[in-house]
């Protein structure tokens, strides 16, 4: 999953794709609603979810996902295009509250690309695979000439077992509904960016990217009442709020100072003009719990390593206006709106 | 955060408004003149914590909203040459010229590129002999030294594959303006932090006693607004009009003087032309004759290109403080992040752009 800081927004209708329509923002909401949705309308297509739920004829459920990643540079502190590929698919199947299984890899590669470079990828998705407890179990490769591909392009797709009859989703948030998310945000886009030879600033971040699977079957299995998850990458904490407030048609109120995010990445932010909340994550989930279950949800994902810093940090509220607003350090409300494309870095 | 945190204290912030609720006994208007401060003022809330009768009214500080249409459509046309590199701060790409935005000339398979810092382009053109690198040079005199620095450099090199397309402004010229117009209602300002950590503040204090205005020299963070503001209706109410520098821990009187020796080397003072404002005398900055060479202006013959604004942008009223952006029939409603009329709802330091990202009326959202 690529997070690229050149790509902002434009103008209003476009003729041609432009970056900013990968962003995860408004504009690729309204490419899905303007060119997808159409041709492929059905209704599983309409849970608007991470991955689609699906009955099998002869009973039983099953999770169905896919991601591709164009991430650059291809290796980073704390991660790999290998592992996240792996990671992002599983975590795609966890967020439906699926048991992780079966993945399957599609790989682009450029010609002129290290085979040496190849192998360390192929194996970091191994041990991804096996730490998540995943089996990659058909592929497919494909090369393009040289100067047509950024080296390696990857697909996943995952099916997961669904082990309950849970509806994990928006349109199972309710006014009350505590909001978690499972750790520090921002991470993965600052330690990317600051990869980048481009920036010229060096950090310790390391990329948060991580399988969530297991900390979220464990919030299933104590029998926590789960309403809805998602994971936080392209756009942030701000954009997945953005889409479940809009989604489930509630408002959802934050407090900033219940936000964690870590000193070296708020000052990276500040230095380049970022706002943490729409800084992308690959190992960070929200949660949407009841609001009596807040509580054990939180003593449930702090058991897990991926999820230690899990915390509270808002509650959803009745309206009909499907807005996040935010209560700052200083009392007063603002809304967190849906970022438009991708953050770019400001001027002065 | 060290140096962060510190100015952004709740606590300091209510114990300045409370002192800012004594202090203030009548009606006063201020602005701000940076949009870094307007970002910060909206993004915070900092006017909700504003007594009834003191209101702050947003500036022109915003470098890419002035930045006049016919400088983005000389941009576009030089971006779209297939031997160009065109470089610039990542804001200034997504403004709309008269047909497009720089993002589109991208996607149209120009060479478009966002920089952080303007002495990066020597690097790129060292790398690109074979290209034309050119950097759009957009800002106040905040970003003016490391233009200069760029330009410097690169005749010192002999690089003759770089050059700038030159929109730099100037800020005194600009309040000067404002204050001289009769729909001004400004009673303060609250001057530019960063600007003035280049220029220092001198050239303010004629600007104070010749309209009678008190100037505060103030930050970015919310204590530092706060700070700045009761500065500035504490000597309203006491009948006062004098430069103060709220930004001591960066600003000094004089300012970064070899910042500036070096913009007199490069630059000469010019008539520039504000986006929704108009032409205000020697505002701007452009190349003086010994770098003329590097005026990607004159390089690929751009100088003739002329445009229309859209008349139903009104964001002249905007950037000198006469509308404000929910006012706007347009805001909201023809006009958004995603369709802009006007670059004040495209940049980052945009006011538009500041009301719609963070507190748009359910009345005027879109779908």
């Amino acid at each position: 999953m690529d997070w690229n800081a050149n790509c902002p927004v434009p103008l209003g209708r476009h003729e041609r794709v432009l970056m900013a329509h990968g962003g995860g923002g408004r504009l690729m909401q309204q490419l899905i609603a303007a060119v997808f949705r159409p041709a492929f309308d059905n209704p599983l297509l309409e849970t608007r979810h991470d991955g689609a739920a699906l009955r099998l004829p002869q009973g039983g459920r099953l999770a169905f996902t896919t991601d591709s990643y164009v991430v650059r540079p291809l290796f980073f502190p704390g991660g790999d295009i290998g592992s996240l590929a792996v990671n992002g698919t599983v975590n795609d199947l966890a967020m439906c509250g699926a048991r992780p299984l079966w993945l399957s890899c599609g790989f682009i590669l450029e010609e002129g690309f290290e085979i040496a470079a190849l192998q360390r990828v192929v194996e970091s998705m191994r041990r991804a695979a096996d730490a998540a407890g995943v089996v990659l179990v058909t592929g497919d490769t494909k090369v393009v000439e040289r100067g047509k591909g950024d080296g390696l392009y990857v697909n996943t797709a995952g099916i997961g077992a669904l082990e309950h009859e849970r509806v994990i989703g928006p349109g199972s948030v309710r006014p009350g509904d505590r909001i978690l998310v499972s750790g520090d945000l921002g991470r993965h886009g600052i330690a990317i960016l600051a990869a980048r030879e481009s920036l010229g600033f060096e950090t310790e971040i390391q990329s948060d990217c991580a399988p969530l699977a297991a900390p979220v079957l464990a919030l299933l299995e104590a029998g926590v009442d789960v309403r809805c998850l998602r994971d936080l990458t392209r756009g942030g904490l701000g954009a997945a709020l953005n889409e479940i407030a809009r989604d489930s048609g509630h408002d959802v109120r934050v407090e900033e100072a219940a936000v964690p995010v870590r000193e070296d990445v708020a000052g990276a932010c500040e230095i380049l003009g970022l706002d943490p909340l729409y800084v992308a994550n690959e190992g960070r989930l929200v949660a949407f719990v009841a609001p009596e279950h807040g509580g054990r949800a939180l003593e449930v994902l702090r058991r897990h390593e991926a999820t230690a810093g899990a915390v509270e940090i808002g509650v959803v509220q009745e309206s009909r206006e499907g807005q996040v607003t935010l209560a700052t350090r200083f009392g007063s409300l603002r809304l967190l709106d849906l970022p438009s494309g991708e953050q770019l870095p400001r001027i002065c | 955060m060290k140096f962060i945190d510190e100015y952004r204290d709740a606590q300091a912030a209510g114990r300045l408004a409370q002192a800012l609720a004594r202090v203030a006994t009548r009606e006063w208007t201020l602005m701000e003149v940076c949009g870094g401060q307007t970002h910060s003022i909206v993004r915070f809330g900092l006017d909700e914590l504003l007594p009834e009768g003191v209101t702050l009214v947003h500036g022109p500080g915003c470098p890419v909203c002035v930045t006049p249409v016919e400088f983005i459509d000389k941009a576009l046309a030089i971006a779209a040459r297939p031997e160009v590199v065109f470089c610039s701060f990542g804001d200034m790409l997504r403004v709309p010229g008269s047909a497009k935005d720089l993002f589109t000339v991208k996607a149209e398979g120009g060479d478009v590129r966002v920089l952080y810092s303007p002495l990066d382009v020597l690097a790129l053109a060292r790398r690109h002999p074979d290209k034309q690198v050119v950097f759009f040079g957009v800002g106040f005199e905040t970003t003016a030294p490391a233009t200069a620095m760029a330009v410097h450099q690169a005749r010192r090199e002999g690089l003759k594959n770089l050059s700038l397309l030159i929109s730099h402004v100037l800020v005194p010229p600009a309040l000067r303006a404002m204050l001289s117009s009769p729909l001004n209602k400004v009673q303060g300002f609250l001057a530019a932090g960063h600007v003035c950590t280049v220029m220092g503040f001198e050239e303010y204090e004629p600007i104070a006693r010749e309209y009678r205005v008190p100037i505060v020299v103030t930050g970015f963070e919310p204590v530092d607004i706060l700070q700045g503001v009761l500065m500035c209706v504490t000597q309203l109410e006491q009948g006062r009009h004098e430069v103060e520098n709220q930004y001591a821990r960066s600003v000094r009187r004089a300012g970064n003087q070899p910042a500036q020796e070096l913009m007199r080397q490069v630059f000469r003072v010019v008539h520039r032309a504000w986006r929704g404002i108009g032409t205000i005398p020697e505002s701007g900055l452009g190349l003086c004759e010994a770098y003329a060479e590097f005026d990607a202006e004159r390089r690929f013959d751009v100088q003739g290109v002329t445009a229309q604004e859209s008349p139903e942008c009104r964001s002249g009223e905007v950037l000198t403080g006469v509308l404000k952006p929910f006012d706007c029939p347009a805001f909201g409603v023809t006009c958004s992040p995603d369709r802009p009329l006007g670059a004040p709802m495209v940049s980052s330091e945009g006011a538009c752009a500041a009301y719609y990202r963070y507190r748009r009326r359910p009345a005027a959202a879109e779908a």
